[in-house]
Parts: C-alpha cells; sequence; structure tokens
C-alpha cells in the first residue's frame, strides 16, 4: 500500500466516494440555481427572500463545503501527478525538478488556503 | 517501397536519441510490422528490439506503432498505417529506453510483483486438486489471458505520472484475476493493500488501455470490479 498524510480522506476509497457524492450535491444544486434563474427570473427581493430560507442557506452550505472537498481532492491529484521530481525534471529540467517537493507542498497550501478562505466567505455571505 | 521511421537510441555512442528514415523492401506484402522490423535488422545489425514468439503470445514486441502501442508480431501494415505511407516505430512511451525501441520494464514489473499474482490460499491443500464449479471458472475469463506485453500500462497517462504509486491497468487486471478467484482466500488483505489513493484510485477511466490491449482485454472493467468490492467490504 502506498502511504499519503495530505489526501483528503484516510484511503483512496473515501476520496473516490466523497468525489462522487459531493459531485451529486454540486450537479443538484446546479439544476435548482439554474432552475430558478431559468423559470423565475428572480429580482433582488425574490432573490433575497429564497436565500433567506433555511433549507436554501443549508443547501447552499452543503454546496460551498462539496465544492472545496471535490476541488481539493481534484487539485490534490493534479500536483501528485504533475509536481513531482521526474515529470517536472523532464518537462523543465533538472533544477526545477530538485525542487518538486517544495512546489507541490506550496501549491498544496495555496490551494488550501483559497479553498478555506471559500468556504469562510460563504458562511459570511450566508449568515452575514 | 516502405517508408519507416524508427526511433534509435544507443547510450553508447548518442548524445540524444534520432529517428531515423529508412526504405524497406516489402515486395507489396501486407507484412506485419515484427517482419518489417527483421528486414531492417538484416541491412543493419545494430538496431534493437525484443521479440519471440511471433504469434502474439509472448508479449515481447509490444512497441508503439505509428503512435499507438500493439504488437509488432501480429500487427499487419494495412492496419498499423491506416492508408497513410509511412510506418513510425517509438519504443513503448514512459519507460526508461535502453536502446533503440527496449525500454526498461522494471517499474511494470514490480507493479505485477506488488499485487501478488499468485494463489493464496491458507486451508489445506486436498488430496488431488481445489475444484472450480464452471461457473467460478468462467469469472477468470478476460483476465488470465493477459501476456505482460506491457500495452496498456504505458498507454495510460496515470501510470507515466506515477508508475512507482499507481499499479496500472496491467497489473490492475491481474489484481483481478486473483479476487475473482473462488480458490483464493487472501481477498481481505489483498483489498486493503489497494486501498489508497494511488494504487487503484488513479485509474480515471480513460480506457486507452482498452484500446490498445491486442488480447482485446478490459482492464478498466476489472478496476471497476475492484472499485466495487473495496466499496462492498468498506461500507
Amino acid at each position: 500500500m502506498v502511504t499519503s498524510v495530505t489526501n483528503f480522506g484516510r484511503s483512496g476509497l473515501s476520496d473516490w466516494l466523497m468525489q462522487r457524492v459531493t459531485g451529486v450535491i454540486l450537479l443538484a444544486y446546479t439544476v435548482v440555481i439554474a432552475g430558478v434563474l431559468l423559470l423565475c427570473s428572480p429580482d433582488y427581493a425574490q432573490w433575497k427572500a429564497l436565500f433567506d430560507e433555511t433549507w436554501m442557506k443549508t443547501f447552499t452550505l452543503a454546496a460551498i463545503l462539496s465544492i472545496a472537498s471535490h476541488a481539493w481532492i481534484g487539485l490534490w491529484s493534479v500536483s501528485t501527478d504533475y509536481l513531482v521530481r521526474h515529470v517536472l525534471t523532464i518537462k523543465l529540467g533538472p533544477a526545477v525538478g530538485a525542487q518538486a517537493n517544495l512546489l507541490r507542498w506550496a501549491f498544496q497550501a495555496a490551494s488550501a488556503v483559497v479553498l478555506f478562505t471559500y468556504v469562510v466567505w460563504g458562511i459570511q455571505i450566508l449568515w452575514g | 517501397m516502405l517508408n519507416v521511421s524508427i526511433y534509435r537510441y544507443n547510450p553508447e555512442t548518442d548524445a540524444e536519441p534520432y529517428m531515423q528514415d529508412l526504405e524497406v523492401d516489402t515486395a507489396g506484402k501486407d507484412l506485419m510490422v515484427l517482419d518489417v522490423l527483421e528486414l531492417i535488422k538484416a541491412e543493419d545489425t545494430t538496431t534493437s528490439y525484443r521479440r519471440s514468439c511471433r504469434e502474439g503470445v509472448c508479449g515481447s514486441d509490444g512497441m508503439n506503432i505509428n503512435g499507438k502501442n500493439g504488437l509488432a508480431c501480429i500487427m499487419p501494415l494495412s492496419e498499423a498505417m491506416k492508408g497513410g505511407n509511412k510506418l513510425v516505430l517509438r519504443p513503448l512511451p514512459g519507460l526508461p529506453v535502453i536502446r533503440d525501441l527496449v525500454v526498461d520494464m522494471s517499474l511494470f514489473y514490480k507493479q505485477y510483483e506488488k499485487v501478488k499474482p499468485f494463489l493464496i490460499n491458507d486451508t489445506p491443500a486436498p488430496a488431488i486438486e481445489r475444484l472450480q464449479s464452471p461457473e467460478e471458472r468462467e469469472k477468470l475469463d478476460g483476465l488470465y489471458e493477459c501476456i505482460l506485453c506491457a500495452c496498456c500500462s504505458t498507454a495510460c497517462p496515470s501510470f507515466w505520472w506515477n508508475p512507482d504509486r499507481f499499479i496500472g491497468p496491467s497489473g490492475l487486471l491481474q489484481a483481478y484475476r486473483f479476487l475473482a478467484d473462488s480458490r483464493d482466500t487472501s481477498t481481505e488483505q489483498r483489498l486493503a493493500d489497494l486501498d489508497d489513493p494511488f494504487s487503484v484510485f488513479r485509474c480515471h477511466g480513460i480506457q486507452n488501455c482498452v484500446s490498445v490491449c491486442p488480447k482485446g482485454l478490459n482492464p478498466t472493467k476489472a478496476i471497476g470490479h475492484i472499485r466495487n468490492m473495496l466499496l462492498t467490504s468498506a461500507t
């Protein structure tokens, strides 16, 4: 078994399942929002009233948390595919390849900060 | 005359690999790609490639033929060139080149070794043999036929990026071959060994492996079965 401490869950299966479940939540949220926009063309007051509903706040929070975890799993996969020594050495030379771990950690840290910011910002908007 | 472009690299004499353009007289026949290589080698004995059975059984002559991995011995020129006029031969992608079309398959075999490709059964051995019903035996069809030519794994981007951590389509097909075997008692341990973010789950289902397999096997389907087994055992 290959071990990793930076992936989202404790196992490959949990990450895989989490990405599917969050994908379904995001699809449902997209359908609801698109439906509201296309069918009701709400003005500001109606839009605000919709987001004052507890179910909509909860649904939106679920969607924000889904984006954050879905994106983390995806970006983590991208970083461990491409920001690794042998790939960077071939593509950009040995000097960059030697810094692969640093670049990968920096990318992962930046992704985590951005996603965490989105979650906090989303909560502020919903309950602010 | 057939136009052939062949990847050449001898680390002892060449600073870097290059493509050598040749003309080969095929006498108008629809030869197999391996036959063309034999004609080339008759003229230039330094041309290096692996071959053995020349009938698609040993899996030695996997190579990249006009952009697609395949076995040179069972690939007719007409199929390889699809109406074009040039045959382009390169080594299997993603593995280190030893010389010309010969690649170092150590990482490929290391992944194969990881899945413990042998029956594990701790129960006392029966007097004659461990019997299987026809239905149980049928589950191994489409799995046991793999000849380890590496065409699939070296066509897989996930294997290119993580050849040390992702088992790859070939190894996973073999993993499922033993997970599906009614005589094997190590299912739980085998699944536990695969449940990390790399070994199985780097497969994103793009099915390059299915499209190149010279034996017509379906590693993506086998990987789906492994995923379902993991899901069933963990939920």
